[in-house]
């Protein structure tokens, strides 16, 4: 299982905040695809610009291998203040 | 410290309790920021955090901030969720041994905040909802502190 989190727009692009991916993939590259065929518009989303991805709470750049039960969290451009 | 809070917040007590007992602090710092109206046409703004990464983050950079500047103390109150038009939604709060390290901590912070810490801004208004992301002018704001 991989879960995944969803902020700012993201969440109203895909319909919901949080989901559990199974069985977990073995690649972040490996979820994109994942999250490609069951919801094309977040990934249409996700490959805009200014997206930005965090790994068990650690930004993360590039593919990497995600353990069973990571969490993915994708952000769209950060605004506080 | 940070704190994250959905409640309203008083900028005044905030204000005076980070600036009690300080013998040797010559200056405090501080920018307040409060959510416009946009003459009516927001009419609520709302602020989404993932407050077990959101709070770890801020700190790393009130931690940076700490080191650069030569800081004795740095504070930042952040609003979540949902904020009316003329309520505060950031309060940061600098101390040093002088006014210009204490002036410019508030500036990198407040750069940071604006376009860098993972928080999400969605404007309510008559006409609907729109999310707002961060304009040229803030991202080039915190260019200004890289490298």
């Amino acid at each position: 299982m991989t879960k995944v989190l969803l902020f700012g727009r993201l969440r109203d692009v895909a319909g919901w905040r949080e989901t559990e991916v199974t069985p977990a993939p073995a690649m972040l590259s490996d979820l994109r695809r994942r999250i490609d065929q069951a919801w094309p518009e977040l990934a249409r989303a996700l490959a805009g610009p200014g997206i930005q991805t965090a790994v068990n709470r650690a930004l993360v750049r590039g593919d990497i291998a995600l353990a069973p039960g990571a969490e993915v969290a994708f952000m769209p451009p950060m605004s506080g203040g | 410290m940070i704190t994250l809070t959905e409640k309203p917040f008083d900028p005044g007590a905030a204000l005076s309790a980070f600036s009690a007992g300080r013998a040797d602090t010559g200056a405090v710092a501080s920018f307040l920021g409060l959510a416009r109206g946009e003459a009516g046409r927001a009419t609520a703004l709302e602020l989404e955090a993932w407050p077990e990464f959101t709070g770890p983050e801020i700190e790393k950079i009130a931690d940076e901030a700490g080191r650069r500047f030569s800081l004795h103390d740095v504070a930042v109150i952040h609003r979540t969720g949902e904020i009316a038009p003329g309520e505060a939604i950031v309060l940061v709060m600098t101390a040093a041994a002088h006014r210009r390290e204490a002036f410019e901590a508030c500036d990198f912070l407040m750069d940071y905040l604006k376009s860098r810490a993972p928080l999400w801004k969605k404007e309510h208004g008559p006409s609907g909802a729109r999310w707002i992301e961060p304009t040229t002018r803030d991202l080039a704001d915190a260019e200004r502190w890289d490298g």
